[in-house]
Parts: C-alpha cells; sequence; structure tokens
C-alpha cells in the first residue's frame, strides 16, 4: 500500500520509511507541515501516518483539518509525544482513525496501519467471518472448526472475532485491549497472553494445525497455517 | 603623638567593621517591613478610620440637630404661639370694650403672669403709653406683624424680649412681648453642650480609628510578614493566630491551612523528582549497560541482537513508567473532571474481575466479584476502570496460590466503597500511610515486577473523584477501599470525603496526600 509519512524528526522518520519498505510498502516522507499537507492533499495514499507537532506553521492536527475538510477520508495513524488522554481524545475528535503515542514499537505501528488501511477498504456488514475451516458466526454466535462445534464464553468469542476480523494481520496486545476490552492503558501483569492462550486450548489444541500464531515482539495473528 | 595615633587607626579598624553595613552574602533577603509603604492616602486601614470617625461624628451631628430643634427651637414657637394668642384676645377684649378694656385686661394679665415673663403694652396713636409694664414704646419696633428680638428696659432690668406690633382701629397700637432671656440661656446651655460633645466625639473617632487601623494593621502586618517571607523561600512561616476565633482568625487560619497545602504539595513533588531521578536511574542505567557491553563483547551477530532486545524492553519499562507518572499528574492536576459523568460501575467492576480471571486462574487463584447489578457512581470510567485493574493486579501479584481475591462494592450513606481483598501479605501498619507515593514498594514487592505507581494512581483517581482510599488490614492480606461520594454530583462535596474517611479508617491513617 501507498503510505505517506509526516514526520520531522530524521532519525524516526528513517526509521519508519524502512521499515514500511521492508513491509512492502511504498512509503513518501514530508518533513514540514507545509510538505506534508501539499502531498496530502495533492496525492492519493491508502494510509496517511501523521505526526502532531511539525514545525514551519501547519501541525498534524492543522492538515487533517484541511483533509477532512475537503471529504478526504484517507485514514490517518495520529503520531505523538503528547500521550495523555486529552490530547488523544482532541486527536480523535479532529479526524484521526487511531492514536499512536511516541515511542513506539514499529511492530505496533505495522500492525495499526495495516488494521487501519483494511477498515478502509470496509467490505460491508458480514454476518459470518471463514478462516481456512474455521467458521465464526456472528448471528447465531456459534463457532465451528472443521464442522465441530466450539464452546466460547462472551469475551472468548469477541477475542477471536477480533482476530478473525484482523487475519492475516498482526494484532497487537494493546490493540486487543482497546478493541475487546475497551481499556485505554496497559495493565502490568500480561492478562491479554493468557486469554489467547485460553483461546487457543479450545480453537486449536483439539485440531492439527494452529491458526492463532505469536508473532515475535509483536503479538499475534490469525491466518491459515501455511506450512 | 601623631605617630602612635597613625598605629591606632589600622587597630580600630578591623573593631569598626562589623558596624558597617557591608554585603552579607549568605543571609536571607531582608523581609520587607508591613509600613515599608506607608502612603496616608492610599491606607486602607486609614480608609476603614476615616470612615469609621465620618459615621460617628454624622450620628452625633444627627442627635444634636434633634436636641436643638426639640428644644430650643420648640421653645421659640411657643413664645412666637403666646404672643400671637394674647393680641387676639386683647384684640377682643379691644372690640368689646376699646381701650379702658384692654387696659384691665392687660393689668389683669400682668398681675396673673407668674413667670414675670410676659410684657404689654397699649399706646395712642402718638406711641404714648396706655398702659403696659414697658416705660415707652420701643423706637426699633416700627412695622406691624413682624418679629423683633429686641433689649428692653422693664421695672429697671434690661432684658431680651422678642415681641410684635399689632395696630387696632383708631391709631392705637398694641405691643405683645414675652421675656426671651430664659431661651438664651437655654441656647447658650445648648452650645456649648453641643460644643463639647462635638470636641469629646472628634476625640473619640480619632482614638476609635486609630484603633480600626492598629487591629487592620496587627492583622495585615501579620499576613503580609508571612506572606513576604514565604515569597522569599521561608516556607516554615505561618500567620499568627490569636486564639480569639474572630474573622482575622478565621482568614489566619485558612491561609495557614493554605499553606500547609502548599508545602505539602512541594514536598510531594521534590519527594517525586527525588524518586525519579533515583528510579529511572536504575534501568536507565542497566539499559546503558547492556548496549555498551554488547558493543564491546557480543562475538556474534545473536548475542548483539538479543542484547539489542533486552535493552529495547528496558527502554519500554522506562516508558512505561513515565507514562504512570504522567498520567497520575494530569489525574491529580484535576483538568479531566470535566469528563465526569454519571455511569453504571457495575460493569466496570465485573470486566476487570472477567480480564484477570484468566490469569488468576493460571495462578491457582480464584477471583470472586461481589457487585450489585446496578452500581451508580459519577466520575470518569476509564479512570475508575484503571484504579480497580491495578488494584487487582496486585492483589492477584501478591496473593499465595490457593487463595481468593475479592472484589465487592457497597452503597451506603452517600458513599459507594469499592473493595477490593486479598490474601496476600499484607501492608505492615508503618508502611501504609507510604504506600501510596509514588515508587514506594513494600518489603514485600522486592521481588515482585512492578515501579511502585500503581497504588499512587488508584489514590490520584480517588481523590479527584473527592474520595479516598483506605487501606486496611484483611489479615491476612490487604484490603483496599477506593471510597467515592454519592453519584448525585451536588450533594458530593470533596471535603466530606476527607472526614467521612478519617472516621472509619481504622488505624487512623487517613491516606490522603
Amino acid at each position: 500500500m501507498r503510505i505517506l509519512v509526516v514526520e520531522d524528526d530524521k532519525d524516526v522518520a528513517g526509521f519508519i520509511l524502512r521499515g514500511l519498505k521492508e513491509a512492502g510498502h511504498v512509503a513518501e516522507h514530508a518533513a514540514t507541515g507545509r510538505d506534508g499537507l501539499f502531498m496530502a492533499t495533492s496525492e492519493a495514499f491508502d494510509v496517511i501516518v501523521l505526526d502532531r507537532m511539525l514545525p514551519g506553521g501547519i501541525d498534524g492536527l492543522n492538515i487533517l483539518e484541511v483533509l477532512r475538510g475537503q471529504k478526504n477520508a484517507v485514514p490517518v495513524l495520529i503520531l505523538s509525544a503528547l500521550a495523555d488522554v486529552d490530547e488523544r481524545v482532541r486527536g480523535l475528535k479532529a479526524g484521526g482513525d487511531d492514536y499512536l503515542p511516541k515511542p513506539f514499537a514499529f511492530s505496533e505501528m505495522l500492525a495499526r496501519i495495516e488494521a487501519l488501511y483494511r477498515r478502509g477498504k470496509g467490505e460491508g456488514p458480514v454476518t459470518k467471518l471463514t478462516v481456512d475451516d474455521l467458521e465464526l458466526d456472528l448471528l447465531s454466535r456459534q463457532v465451528k472448526r472443521a464442522g465441530q462445534k466450539i464452546d466460547l464464553q462472551p469475551r472468548e468469542f469477541r477475542l477471536l472475532e477480533y482476530l478473525m476480523r484482523h487475519a492475516g494481520q498482526v494484532v497487537t496486545r494493546t490493540m486487543l485491549l482497546e478493541g475487546v476490552w475497551d481499556y485505554h492503558f496497559d495493565p502490568q501483569t500480561n492478562v491479554i497472553d493468557v486469554h489467547v492462550s485460553r483461546l487457543r486450548q479450545k480453537v486449536d489444541k483439539p485440531f492439527p494445525t494452529p491458526l492463532i500464531h505469536t508473532v515475535r515482539n509483536a503479538g499475534y495473528m490469525l491466518r491459515p497455517d501455511a506450512a | 603623638m601623631t605617630g602612635s595615633g597613625e598605629g591606632a587607626a589600622p587597630a580600630a579598624g578591623p573593631a569598626a567593621r562589623p558596624e558597617q553595613p557591608g554585603p552579607r552574602r549568605d543571609a536571607r533577603p531582608p523581609i520587607p517591613r508591613p509600613r515599608r509603604r506607608f502612603n496616608l492616602l492610599r491606607s486602607a486601614a486609614v480608609r476603614f478610620a476615616a470612615i469609621y470617625a465620618v459615621l460617628l461624628s454624622l450620628s452625633v451631628a444627627a442627635a444634636a440637630g434633634f436636641v436643638w430643634w426639640e428644644t430650643a427651637g420648640r421653645l421659640s414657637r411657643q413664645i412666637e404661639e403666646a404672643i400671637l394668642n394674647d393680641a387676639q384676645a386683647l384684640s377682643d377684649h379691644w372690640e368689646v370694650g376699646g381701650v379702658p378694656d384692654v387696659r384691665s385686661a392687660i393689668e389683669e394679665r400682668l398681675s396673673q403672669n407668674v413667670d414675670d415673663d410676659a410684657i404689654y403694652m397699649l399706646a395712642d396713636p402718638y406711641f404714648e403709653r396706655l398702659a403696659g409694664n414697658l416705660s415707652g414704646w420701643p423706637a426699633a419696633v416700627t412695622q406691624p406683624g413682624v418679629e423683633y428680638e429686641i433689649r428692653v428696659e422693664r421695672g429697671g432690668i434690661h432684658s431680651l424680649a422678642s415681641m410684635q406690633r399689632f395696630d387696632f382701629p383708631g391709631g392705637y397700637h398694641l405691643l405683645v412681648g414675652r421675656d426671651v432671656t430664659l431661651r438664651l440661656q437655654l441656647t447658650r446651655l445648648l452650645t456649648s453642650a453641643l460644643f463639647w460633645a462635638v470636641v469629646v466625639v472628634v476625640a473619640v473617632a480619632a482614638v476609635g480609628a486609630i484603633a480600626v487601623r492598629s487591629l487592620f494593621n496587627r492583622m495585615l502586618a501579620s499576613v503580609w510578614a508571612t506572606t513576604a517571607a514565604i515569597s522569599s523561600g521561608d516556607f516554615s512561616r505561618r500567620v499568627q493566630v490569636t486564639g480569639r476565633g474572630d474573622e482575622f482568625d478565621q482568614v489566619a487560619e485558612a491561609i495557614n491551612d493554605m499553606l500547609d497545602r502548599i508545602t505539602r504539595l512541594m514536598d510531594g513533588v521534590r519527594q517525586v523528582s527525588n524518586a525519579i531521578a533515583h528510579d529511572l536511574r536504575t534501568p536507565i542505567a542497566r539499559a546503558r549497560t547492556r548496549l555498551e557491553d554488547a558493543m564491546a563483547h557480543a562475538g556474534t551477530e545473536d548475542e548483539l541482537r538479543a542484547a539489542i532486545e533486552r535493552a529495547t524492553a528496558d527502554l519500554d519499562a522506562i516508558t512505561g513508567v513515565f507514562q504512570a507518572l504522567l498520567r497520575i499528574a494530569e489525574i491529580e492536576a484535576g483538568s479531566r473532571r470535566a469528563a465526569f459523568c454519571v455511569f453504571d460501575a457495575a460493569p466496570v467492576l465485573n470486566g476487570v474481575a472477567e480480564l484477570y480471571d484468566a490469569v488468576a486462574e493460571d495462578r491457582g487463584l480464584s477471583i470472586a466479584a461481589a457487585v450489585p447489578p446496578s452500581l451508580r457512581v459519577y466520575g470518569d470510567r476509564d479512570m475508575l476502570q484503571q484504579a480497580v485493574a491495578n488494584l487487582v493486579d496486585n492483589a492477584v501479584k501478591f496473593s499465595p496460590p490457593g487463595a481468593a481475591v475479592r472484589i465487592a462494592a457497597t452503597q451506603s450513606d452517600g458513599w459507594t466503597d469499592i473493595v477490593v481483598t486479598d490474601a496476600g501479605p499484607g501492608i505492615p501498619a508503618a508502611d501504609r500511610e507510604r504506600a501510596v507515593e509514588r515508587f514506594f514498594r513494600g518489603e514485600a514487592a522486592r521481588h515482585t515486577p512492578g515501579a511502585g505507581l500503581g497504588l499512587a494512581l488508584v489514590q490520584a483517581v480517588a481523590q479527584l473523584h473527592g474520595g479516598a482510599l483506605l487501606l486496611e488490614d484483611a489479615a491476612p492480606g490487604l484490603r483496599a477501599v477506593v471510597r467515592l461520594p454519592a453519584a448525585d454530583p451536588a450533594t458530593a462535596a470533596p471535603a466530606k470525603a476527607a472526614e467521612a474517611a478519617a472516621a472509619t479508617a481504622p488505624y487512623g491513617d487517613v491516606i490522603q496526600d
């Protein structure tokens, strides 16, 4: 996908651009608010990564306001050293789709960019999610794998639903906390791992091939086993 | 002689030096004196004193005016009335019997006049006396119907009289008057009395004004001296409280309370910055050591990668600590209160229980949530969620296998208590007060992960909600109570929370800033 990175810090920008290119994306860079605004409004991107504080009088939120004012719905990931709740709310209100405080792990950013891209595609309302031989029926709230019914707790169901909606993408622990539990802070104990391992017990253990994979230093990914 | 004189001069020098107003380098800047910029017109004390004096003088003047009007004035009016009455009566006599009748009437009236203050005179057209007690017509009385106040001689006595002339048909003239010497004496007496009254009032007003001013100054001087001392860095100073319990004492106490609070906050800031400096140095040093060690000694790329990975994890942990500190600071600043609303906390508590359930079970613990079906709370949902999660996180971390972590909520007397109880080692009574300080790590927490910020955040959340965090002994274990005011924002007064906490804290150690 084609990604615009508006970031004034040379090191951070270089790191993001290298990482995105390694992940197979086309990444463009703008180092000032002015350049960022020009590029964002004149070219088409799949996702924009926007630093909030930029030199040159135009900051991230200004760019976002102009874009949304032009009815440009490109998904925007706001990047900011301003991590407090008010700033986060302000960024999302201005039209940002996601907010990532600095410092961040690249894997977290990549996972969020890919999730935004997928969400931007919007394949319409679905009633059934299918990955390989795993089926999740959103209406009857039933899960089947290889035709066999799996009993899940309501929260396990939501966790699996989230993983399946992001099938083939890395899903970080923070994304799961936000998306499944609506928690916007990191608990000290790694509660997510335990929940995922329980889900694995039910969804993967009885079957020959695992679907839920751990991605080192990043999170989890639900995908058909390629091997 | 000159030689010894010169020799003595240098010896006198050092002795004289201490008296010279030389620069004292390490002395505190002098506290400005309250009267340093005293200006009579700008002084509020003088203004108040002047208002006091003016008000006093005005009220005395009003009283004096009333007394004057009631005595001297009334006397004058009575005299005028008596003169007119007499004239009317004599005029009636004139109409009945002419000169002889008036003459006999005058003589009768004079003989009956006990006070000997009445003056009558009937005169012919040539102003020759026909009857009356004046020897001759006073030259000054020329017009009828006009009140004259003149000196007259009557039976050899000079006196002051008020009189009027009335003319009868045929050119006869009647003079009716009253001796007003008495009134004059009264007026003099009154004037002198009022004069002295004014003198006394002015004196009293002046003394009162000085008293008001000195009262004012005494109060303000103490406040001024204290605040000036604090501005220049001496935080130990307090405003004097006289103990009379008056308004000045109330102001003094309020200022002292404010200063106590500021001092506590400053201590808190100092303690936090010390803690940051100390507690963050350790992980930063560790990350740095790992990186430097890897740079110098890593033999293979894998070793290098592993070292960098660990150092990154260390840095992430430091970021986490910063985030927690900022979050606590953000909550303490109180700016988030704008997002408060009434919400049902029951799903929040059950959600936290559910989130930790799996972890607890993995450690051989159980989580029991006894939450009413609906728990209306006024506050910030996310903050409360994080606070309860921190308590449960601690409880799960410190409980031994096989134990139960209990989450309960009760509502009574306008308070909502959210209680998290564990069966861990608890917190010794001596440590309870410090347990909520940032970076405090109890003995039992030495070997568990964490930065010592969890309870600090819970306390900040509880206090922002106008409540308190109470730490109690569950014997064994810790009972942490987040006490919040009732859901109705109007009846929730933050001050009451502290009082209620003080009343119920089992160890008397109310956990406050």
